[in-house]
């Protein structure tokens, strides 16, 4: 009973370590939003620079002043918002076929697919970014929607396609069976009993593909020029304090937040259908 | 309603594995067929072939007057019930009795009649909106059933669906599904590897071993006239006894005694009157324990005196185990011969010179003491060790 309660106490001491340790550069930067241009340098210790003395939001309001047009901010967002979310469908629909064919049939070269696919997951983007870049200015997919979102297909889809292959080898083989006896064509039996199964596995890839495209950094300084289709993470390279004298720190913390914010509402929310065991009861036990 | 033809049946794996080699089945209209052999013996991938769910190497399968070859499982018109159940765990007990309906685009209206129908019939009206994950074994198993029966497909096709239930729900759910198939009259295959259950619910039983279909017939014929010593190993519990032999002209010699054949048993037997190697079966009911034999009926058989080891009461009556002194044959010969021919694959069923008798609960014999047994030499079996034949069928 006592070392339970040991083992307790160091776990709780270990989580908390972490959680300040994650969780402080977020608190900071929300701290760096709310201060005026004038305060972010001010303050002698720690606790009055960590503590905004007068809590402002013109950091945020600044942000969407002057409308698209204008405004450094909302013209990326907007990009981020629609690059993120499109290559989060295709990579979900593109890679539920492939990782359904991969757990479910033999066919030759399925090997090489797989190694093929763990390969580009690990092949460093950096060395991906000049030769990409010549091309796309050659095809004409320079800083365009379709010139994100080609990359980050090709390095999401290995990562949705392997998470999907784990969920869609749980599924008992018999369920499929049963589908194709009871009337459904294979594409009927994949949509309506596999894929509803494989759901958190669905979900888990999606989160997974919306943070990596969201997050990037790399291919989006690369490849735009404009606000035609920059994203938020390199448009906050961009921004510009009010004078040449002053740092932009307030404005990038608020976007910063701002950019934080669908991440977690995304994780939040279907984090609530990651449900495990929702194949329980299809077979016995 | 339609029958079952495999014609020429067969099936190889893409690794050479043979599985059911060149199958000839017929299947009447509305009869309950059983396939039934241990484990591995292709009694699953028969069926499996048959529901299309296993591509058919060789051979036709015809549903009705049709070929099904190269029909998909969705254009056979039959239903199946899994080992597993497979019941689609996202979707609650309606929808899962719902769905081949809803997939074949009948009216909601009608979609529910039927399901209210099979509920009823199932007994499952009070869990139609719970979830396959909040239910019972035998629920689960049931639901199964219901999703089989909603679309009054032409067959109904069975694999192993009780074997995940308790003994004592199997049994309940055995005479559910006997009942079940009379009254709807459709034709039924049935895969199981418990014999018990082939022989209570079929009209009749295939035994298959090894990919072969062994035999096919009535309960009844495969218990009193097996083919060969594997299904007469197979069929009946606890299995029947073998023992070696000897046959000399008219008369078997068995380790406790000589059998005078009749004159028509013999000549079935064929062949010279010199002395010839057999196995002979004998089935635990055919001994009794002597005291207990009527003076007219123990000339009928043979009496002998042997040693029990154990004795099992169940009540009803005792199964003594006692064994046997060779006389010629070395029992891991007999051992040999009953490997070759599948008869060690049954289980208890191997030859080792252990025998269960069926006695009457009212015999007085004793663990350890010796008994005065008879045993009706009417009900010999006798095969041939080489091919595993019998040679006392009377077909």
């Amino acid at each position: 009973m006592e070392r339970n309660s040991r083992e307790y106490a160091l776990w709780s001491i270990g989580m908390l370590l972490v959680l300040l340790f994650a969780l402080i550069p977020v608190i900071w930067i929300i701290s760096l939003s709310l201060k005026t241009p004038a305060t972010i340098t001010e303050g002698t210790t720690f606790w009055d620079r960590f503590i905004p003395q007068d809590i402002t939001f013109d950091n945020y309001t600044a942000l969407f002043e002057g409308g698209i047009d204008e405004s450094p901010f909302i013209a990326p967002l907007i990009n981020s918002i629609l690059i993120a979310s499109i290559t989060t469908v295709i990579a979900i629909v593109l890679a539920s076929f492939a990782a359904y064919a991969i757990a479910r049939l033999d066919f030759p070269g399925k090997a090489l697919i797989l190694a093929g696919a763990l390969a580009i997951a690990m092949f460093p983007a950096i060395s991906t970014i000049g030769p990409l870049f010549d091309m796309w200015r050659a095809i004409g997919l320079y800083d365009t929607y379709a010139g994100l979102i080609i990359p980050y297909l090709s390095f999401s889809l290995p990562l949705a396609i392997y998470t999907l292959v784990a969920f869609f080898r749980e599924i008992p083989w018999d369920l499929e069976d049963a589908a194709s006896v009871d009337g459904a064509t294979p594409f009927q039996a994949f949509r309506k009993v596999i894929v509803p199964l494989a759901a958190p596995g669905v979900f888990t890839a999606a989160i997974l593909v919306f943070i990596f495209a969201w997050n990037d950094f790399l291919f989006a300084i690369s490849l735009t020029s404009s606000d035609a289709s920059r994203t938020v993470p390199a448009a906050l390279a961009f921004f510009t304090g009010e004078s040449q004298f002053t740092q932009p720190t307030g404005n990038i913390a608020a976007a910063a937040v701002i950019v934080t914010v669908p991440i977690i509402i995304f994780v939040l929310f279907f984090q609530r259908r990651i449900v495990s065991g929702l194949t329980a009861g299809a077979v016995k036990g | 309603m339609a029958e079952i033809v495999l014609d020429g049946v067969s099936k190889r794996f893409p690794d050479g594995f043979e599985a059911v080699k060149h199958m000839n089945l017929e299947i009447g209209d509305g009869e309950f067929m059983i396939l039934v052999g241990p484990s591995g013996c292709g009694k699953s991938t028969a069926l499996r072939m048959i529901a299309g769910l296993e591509d058919i190497t060789e051979g036709q399968v015809r549903i009705g007057d049709r070929v099904v070859n190269e029909l998909a499982p969705k254009d056979r018109d039959i239903a199946m019930v899994f080992q597993t159940y497979a019941l689609y765990p996202h979707m609650t007990v309606r929808e899962n009795m719902a769905f081949p309906l809803k997939l074949a685009k009948v009216p909601d209206a009608e979609i529910d009649e039927k399901v209210a129908a099979a509920a009823k019939i199932l007994d499952l009206e009070e869990h139609l909106d719970r979830k396959p994950a909040n239910l019972s074994g035998g629920q689960r198993q049931r639901v199964a059933m219901g999703r089989a029966i909603v679309r009054d497909p032409s067959a109904f096709l069975m694999d192993e669906p009780l074997s995940n239930l308790d003994a004592k729900l199997r049994v309940q759910m055995r005479t559910e599904v006997a009942r079940i198939q009379s009254d709807l009259g459709t034709t039924m295959v049935y895969v199981t590897h418990d014999q018990t259950e082939a022989m209570t619910l079929g009209d009749r039983i295939g035994v298959m071993r090894t990919g072969l279909l062994q035999q096919v017939g009535a309960p009844s014929e495969l218990y009193a006239d097996p083919a060969n010593l594997f299904v007469a190993g197979f069929i009946g519990s606890p299995a029947m006894n073998f023992i070696p032999a000897q046959l000399e002209g008219d008369r078997v010699r068995l380790p406790f005694g000589d059998i005078q054949l009749t004159s028509e048993t013999r000549s079935r037997i064929g062949g010279d009157g010199a002395g010839r190697q057999v196995i002979a079966g004998i089935r635990p009911e055919s001994f009794e324990d002597a005291t207990l034999v009527s003076g007219s009926e123990r000339d009928r058989g043979v009496t002998f005196r042997a040693t029990i080891d154990l004795v099992e009461s169940m009540g009803s009556e005792l199964y003594a185990h006692f064994k046997l002194h060779h006389e010629g044959v070395e029992s891991d010969q007999l051992e040999e011969l009953a490997q070759d021919s599948g008869a060690a694959e049954v289980p208890g069923g191997a030859a080792e010179g252990q025998i269960v008798a069926r006695l009457e609960a009212a015999s007085p014999v004793k663990r350890g003491q010796e008994a005065e047994l008879w045993v009706d030499t009417d009900k010999i079996h006798l095969f041939d060790p080489s091919t595993g034949e019998s040679l006392t069928r009377s077909a």
